[in-house]
């Protein structure tokens, strides 16, 4: 958390909506571990990250809708899932990411 | 005051606080908080029973200083619960303000620890030759430790001079300090061993000390030598993580 507390003071500091995401589980070897947090700010920015780069660009979306409805949302990324997300992690593991607004 | 305010407030303030969160359930309780604070107290209203049940287990965690997911039963059918806890950075304690200190100022700053530096003599801990530690302390070690030392804290004792290195290693060694080293070869080691026996202190608290510090990756020049105590540090800090994790009762464990 301590990483991204500086951006999202700024981002709140200007009056704009913050999504959280938060590695909850991880399975297997990911390079990110429990706990690793991504911030993404109603006006595009984010700070942080929960995974070594490749499913940023899918979390900074999730957040994006999780800010418009308002709702959670538990996001499933790894190689052997079959959800969607065209995301593998490079090191073959899956993890789970909370994405989710701050009060 | 929000949870997120409260959570942040405790980061700044360096206090341990848990928190938990609803991350598989009813749609009307995903994402719902409890705080819990050290002594077990916090906030948070789900349901009367789980609310007593992830209060407890987030304590437990919070002792630990582990993070991770539960599975717990409720009227609603069984729910996830993600419990993060944030615990204080943890804290190293340098007693003599050497060449090898520097070093291992350095690279305890790079994995962000609280560095100490104890030493009572002004000449060598000086602001000059250590501009990264927390803290500066011109005082005798057995005086200086006992107030600085928590469970969080490793201590490295490196003055290579037995008149400071004899106390500070008795200090930290009744202390409740995680890690222990004391620099000097194995010849010094084991004259150091003998004159902590003859003052009294029992086999079983000896066997606590680290000497020689560091491990053994054929360390050579003040930094090579500073990494391997860094490295063996971490080393003991993760055994003694894995050990507490093992320690949790199963259901808390999913």
């Amino acid at each position: 958390m301590r990483e991204v507390l500086e951006a999202i003071d700024r981002w709140k500091g200007r009056g704009e909506q913050v999504a959280l995401a938060t590695v909850v589980k991880v399975i297997g070897s990911a390079p990110r571990d429990v706990g690793a947090k991504m911030a993404v700010s109603s006006g595009g920015e984010m700070a942080g990250s929960v995974s070594g780069g490749c499913v940023e660009g899918a979390v900074f979306e999730i957040a994006q809708e999780v800010l418009r409805t308002g709702r959670p949302r538990l996001v499933r990324f790894g190689i052997s899932d079959e959800m969607a997300w065209d995301v593998g992690l490079a090191c073959g593991g899956t993890i789970e990411v909370f994405v989710e607004p701050l009060p | 005051m929000n949870w997120f305010e409260r959570v942040r407030e405790a980061i700044r303030k360096e206090e341990p606080i848990a928190l938990a969160t609803v991350i598989r359930g009813p749609e009307a309780w995903l994402g719902a908080k409890w705080v819990i604070e050290p002594d077990g107290d916090g906030w948070g209203n789900v349901h009367p029973e789980l609310d007593r049940r992830v209060r407890e287990l987030a304590h437990r965690y919070l002792t630990i200083g582990h993070s991770g997911t539960v599975l717990l039963p409720s009227p609603e059918g069984e729910i996830e619960i993600y419990i993060e806890t944030y615990v204080p950075a943890p804290r190293l304690i340098i007693v003599g303000g050497t060449h090898i200190g520097i070093a291992l100022t350095s690279i305890a700053k790079i994995l962000s620890w609280r560095v100490y530096l104890v030493d009572p003599r002004r000449t060598f801990a000086t602001p000059e030759r250590f501009p990264h530690v927390d803290r500066l302390i011109h005082a005798w070690p057995d005086e200086a430790l006992p107030d600085l030392i928590t469970p969080q804290t490793a201590v490295a004792v490196l003055t290579h001079d037995p008149k400071l290195d004899d106390p500070a290693v008795i200090a930290a060694l009744q202390s409740p300090a995680f890690y222990v080293g004391a620099l000097g070869s194995r010849k010094t080691s084991a004259r150091r061993l003998e004159r902590l026996r003859r003052k009294g202190i029992p086999e079983e608290v000896l066997a606590r000390l680290h000497a020689p510090i560091g491990l053994d990756i054929g360390a050579r020049t003040p930094e090579e030598i500073a990494l391997s105590i860094m490295a063996e540090i971490v080393a003991e800090q993760s055994r003694l993580r894995q050990a507490a994790r093992a320690a949790v009762p199963e259901e808390a464990r999913l």
